[in-house]
Formats: structure tokens, sequence, C-alpha cells
């Protein structure tokens, strides 16, 4: 299995931390990202997300080598969802393994940072009122 | 020359279609972006939009060959 994966399936949070378990490692930090009920004062109803997934898994794994070479981790990965998800579902799940906290913390920020920024995987909402629409990155409209 | 396009996001909604093979004269990913917005109505000026060749991100100068993959990578949003 590949340190970045786009998948069709809900995540599976626990192999993931399995995978990440290292005796030379002495914290770990995950990140969740889960689908809210709202966005920009609208009422949200369910998620979809469309991903490029050839081009998304190479810029993934270039972000996750970043990281490695950034700070001192000793493992890191990250899986992020595509198809429909209902409010409360996992979206995305960053984990990232250390001899020491700082390190984890700050890579596992950067990974999720950097994937919000440059991974070609889009959301549509889906709004109470019946409407829907892609968003930019600050989680604005596109028009 | 025969491209494949893939859309994505806006773009898809307002192509209609996930993808399709286009015979186009367009020497480059602009000259063929500008082709497809004339196609397809598309409301994205290219400032917005990123270019995938192949499955690698490239440049809108970026030569096209016969057969070549284009995805035009609308601003994205994931996390």
């Amino acid at each position: 299995m590949t340190n970045f994966h786009i998948s069709g399936e809900a995540i599976d949070v626990s192999a993931l931390a399995r995978r990440l378990a290292d005796a030379r490692a002495g914290a770990c930090a995950t990140f969740e990202g889960w689908v809210r009920d709202h966005n920009e004062g609208r009422g949200v109803k369910r998620l979809d997300y469309q991903a490029y997934v050839p081009l998304a898994q190479a810029e993934g794994e270039r972000i996750l080598a970043e990281a490695r070479a950034r700070y001192a981790i000793v493992g890191a990965l990250c899986v992020h969802r595509t198809g429909a998800l209902a409010i409360g579902d996992l979206a995305v799940w960053v984990g990232v393994s250390a001899a020491h906290r700082g390190a984890a913390f700050d890579a596992c920020r950067y990974i999720i940072d950097e994937v919000k920024k440059r991974v070609p995987i889009w959301k549509n909402e889906h709004y109470a009122d019946g409407e829907s629409g892609w968003l930019h990155p600050n989680n604005t409209p596109v028009e | 020359m025969t491209y494949r396009v893939l859309y994505f996001a806006t773009l898809r909604d307002q192509a209609g279609r996930d993808e399709e093979s286009i015979v186009s004269d367009a020497a480059d990913v602009s000259a063929f972006y500008e082709e497809l917005r004339g196609r397809h109505g598309f409301s994205m000026p290219r400032e917005k939009l990123r270019v995938a060749v192949n499955g690698e991100f490239a440049g809108w100068d970026r030569a096209l060959r016969d057969g070549d993959e284009v995805v035009f990578i609308p601003p994205v949003s994931g996390g």
C-alpha cells in the first residue's frame, strides 16, 4: 500500500495507525478532517469528492516526501476519500510518527495544509436549500 | 491530432461529460483550452487553472502530441 492513498471506501484508521507503529517513535500526531453540516453560513447536507487519481496520488506522495525531508519524523501516511460522504464522515486522515512530538505536530500540519492547496481533489457541497456548488481552496464558491 | 481530455468539478458540469476524445489542430495546451472554451462555454479563465499532460503537471506552452491525455485542473478543494 502506498503512503498517500485516494480511497473510494471508508478509511480504516486503526489499520493506518498500526502501519505507523515503530520502535523509534515516541510520538504520533494525527489529523482527521470530518464532513461538517455548514460552510460560509449555509447548511450542508452532504458532500461529493472527485479526484484526478493518478496525479493526486503522485502529488500526495511528493508532499509526504517533502515532510520527511523537512521534519525529523519516522513515518507519514495520508488517505483522502472520494465519492459521496455524509455529515460526520471521515474525509481525510493524516498520521505522522516521530521521535518527539514537535516534529510530529509540525509535519502533520504541513501535510494537511499542502494537501488542501495542491492535490487535485474537488469538493461539491450539497446545501440544505437544494443547491450545490464546487469550492475554492479557501472554502468560497467557485462562481 | 486526437487528444483525450478528462474533466473535473466545474469543467465536468459545464462540458456535461467526464471525458472525451477530440480531433484538433491545437499545437499546445493553451490553444487547446481556448478551443474547448469555445466548444463548451467554460466560464473559468486560464489564470485560475493548472494543466496536466499524461498524468504530470505541465506548462501552458506545453506542445501536444497525438494521443496525449490532457486535464485542466480547476482550483482544488480537498480536505
